[in-house]
């Protein structure tokens, strides 16, 4: 992403000091290499924190090892028996049921919202009236995650939860559930927790990449008597696909790693109903101390956020090298 | 020309009136979705005030009838709150100013001094950033027991200052690259060298990105939950996020104790909300589109 604009800027810089200045390319050399140090404490402190912590998980993932005495090589043993363990399986699938509240909905929603602030109530209210509905979308997002998973588990409670009691207020008690501690809707209920909490990361990128979009193009799509709907399909969306492939990518990766909402709301209970990989492996690494089955979880896990991360950039960098083109 | 000119005015007209009825049900729809929104804030404000005794007869939903605000104070001492804050503001604070710093020198390193392999260089911190803590917590507890820092807040700044490093160093290359050369040029002719380009005139120019970096590295920190949960089991060392996900997970608290917990958790991030709004819009923009 950045190469682009790199290449250009250093061919440019090549234009303007090349020829004349020939006898400088010895120092050019050499202040280019300096500032490899700069690099230096940078690196140092990721191989320590980062990579080195890495290896030794990825390591331990082949081994049979209890936290204490040193670990005993197993091969494969714990990728195999994985591979049998439908508590695994499960928690991979409760990934995708939180790819689908953590990303899919929030960006769709998303969309919709920030189409209609900034399109509708920005034009006819203000737009400060727009940036006050948007600081409401938002503020789930500034809040720990242990603290809305109190404030929820507290509203969904069975007994006196608000939820419940709001039901019965309004004549719908017979609609009362255990809403987290029923094993058939405890991960609705997380995923709907997770939509509330997500909605307002896709609402500000999207209202920011909206900015870009020439206001003409809506003028003349409204002169066209274009709707509403058609303005959206046609004008918004393809405006804005660089966001919408950055917010997707994001938002699936956080998915994937949803550790502290489940940890508050359900412990990955009630009887594993909301188990995901990253509690999985918290568990098996602290509560249960099978490290090398812990490491080779969270080894899996890591393949495919990788693997999304990877993918994610891909699209990015080509998106932007396809509007770079476009420009020049 | 004049026919159609006059046909499209008229189809305007038509249509402003049109919008204009149905503005209002829209921008109620909007309201009512964005209430949604708060209204978990204000139950949990509503509740945190009442006592237990008209919790337990009223239920959840009714407005108090007075500020009963012992609740809170019992439970600010049971859980010494106040330890926890500090805790959270010593380790937020230090992790981001460390991790703005951190950040700073290796954007310069890539951004600006164009190293070679830059792009590997890059890749790789932004491969650091999206690695799952799954896969670094145990080693790193494990490391950090044997290193004698298990249990303190020094372990848990040294590692979120580099992984918040590695978000800051991808972005800040980012914008270091567009850095105009000729200041730099400028400078170096004047005779500064490499370290007083740096702070004399790359970190004075980019104040407002590294603003917005202190700001996310902050609020980020603040929210941790995972690692702080593994690496702080003391109560004096604990984090409010981590104080009050255990105490939750114990399931020990009554309803009363339970909204005067969520209460102090949601204050210290709407006041961060209200102080940074605009810093944190408008770097998600910076963030997202780079």
């Amino acid at each position: 992403m950045t190469v682009t604009v790199e290449q250009g800027a250093r061919a440019a810089g090549r234009h303007r000091h090349g020829g004349p200045r020939r006898p400088r390319i010895r120092t050019r050399i050499r202040i280019r290499d300096s500032y490899a140090l700069f690099l230096l404490p940078g690196v140092l402190a990721f191989l320590a924190v980062v990579v080195v912590p890495f290896l030794m998980n990825t390591g331990v993932s082949f081994t049979d090892w209890q936290g204490v005495g040193s670990p005993d090589w197993s091969g494969l043993a714990n990728y195999r028996e994985l591979m049998d363990d439908s508590a695994f399986w499960a928690s991979f699938r409760h990934s995708l049921f939180m790819v689908v509240a953590m990303a899919v909905v929030p960006t769709a929603i998303g969309l919709v919202l920030a189409a209609a602030l900034f399109d509708f109530v920005g034009k006819h209210f203000g737009s400060r009236t727009a940036a006050v509905l948007r600081a409401c979308f938002y503020l789930p997002q500034v809040l720990p995650i242990a603290v809305a998973g109190i404030v929820w588990s507290w509203i969904l409670a069975p007994d006196n939860g608000s939820l419940n009691e709001l039901l019965k207020a309004v004549g719908l008690g017979s609609w009362q559930q255990d809403w987290l501690g029923d094993p058939d809707l405890a991960l609705y209920s997380v995923m709907g927790v997770m939509v509330w909490v997500q909605i307002g990361f896709p609402l500000v990128v999207f209202m920011a990449g909206l900015q870009r979009v020439d206001p003409q193009l809506y003028e003349a799509a409204e002169l066209d008597g274009a709707g509403w709907w058609r303005r959206f399909r046609h004008i918004t969306l393809p405006q804005i696909r660089p966001e919408i492939h950055v917010v997707l990518t994001w938002c699936t990766i956080a998915a994937l790693k949803v550790f502290g909402a489940v940890y508050v709301l359900t412990k990955g209970g009630p009887g594993g109903a909301t188990d995901v990989p990253s509690y999985f492996s918290f568990t098996t690494f602290f509560e249960k101390t099978q490290v090398g089955y812990g490491a080779a979880i969270s080894t899996v896990l890591t393949v495919l956020v990788l693997g999304l991360a990877l993918v994610g950039l891909r699209l990015q960098t080509r998106a932007e090298d396809a509007e770079e083109g476009l420009r020049t | 020309m004049t026919t159609s000119v006059r046909t499209a005015r008229t189809g305007r007209t038509v249509r402003t009136v049109r919008t204009a009825v149905s503005r209002y049900p829209v921008l109620l729809a909007l309201v009512i979705a964005a209430l949604f929104m708060v209204v978990p804030f204000l139950i949990v404000a509503v509740n945190a005030v009442k006592s237990p005794a008209e919790y337990s007869a009223d239920g959840p939903l009714s407005l108090p009838d007075g500020l009963y605000l012992d609740g809170l104070k019992s439970f600010w001492e049971r859980v010494d709150f106040g330890q926890k804050l500090i805790n959270s503001f010593l380790i937020s604070g230090a992790v981001a100013a460390g991790a703005v710093v951190l950040s700073v020198l290796n954007a310069y390193a890539i951004g600006i001094g164009r190293i070679r392999g830059r792009t590997w260089v890059l890749a790789f911190f932004v491969l650091a950033n999206v690695l799952p803590q799954e896969a670094l917590v145990y080693p790193v507890y494990y490391l950090s027991k044997e290193a004698g820092l298990y249990d303190t807040r020094l372990s848990v700044i040294i590692v979120f200052t580099v992984i918040q490093a590695a978000f800051g160093t991808y972005l800040l290359s980012a914008v270091l690259g567009r850095f105009p050369r000729e200041i730099i040029e400028a400078a170096r002719i004047d005779g500064a060298n490499r370290w007083q380009v740096l702070w004399r005139i790359v970190v004075p120019v980019s104040r407002p990105t590294l603003g917005v970096l202190l700001v996310f590295f902050f609020i980020w920190t603040w929210n941790e939950f995972l690692l702080p949960l593994v690496m702080l089991i003391s109560n004096d060392n604990q984090t409010v996020s981590v104080a009050l996900g255990v105490l939750q997970g114990q399931r020990l608290m009554d309803a009363t104790m339970t909204n005067a917990a969520a209460l102090l958790g949601v204050l210290p991030a709407i006041v961060f909300f209200l102080v940074f709004q605009r810093t944190l819009t408008r770097g998600i923009a910076v963030g997202a589109v780079k």
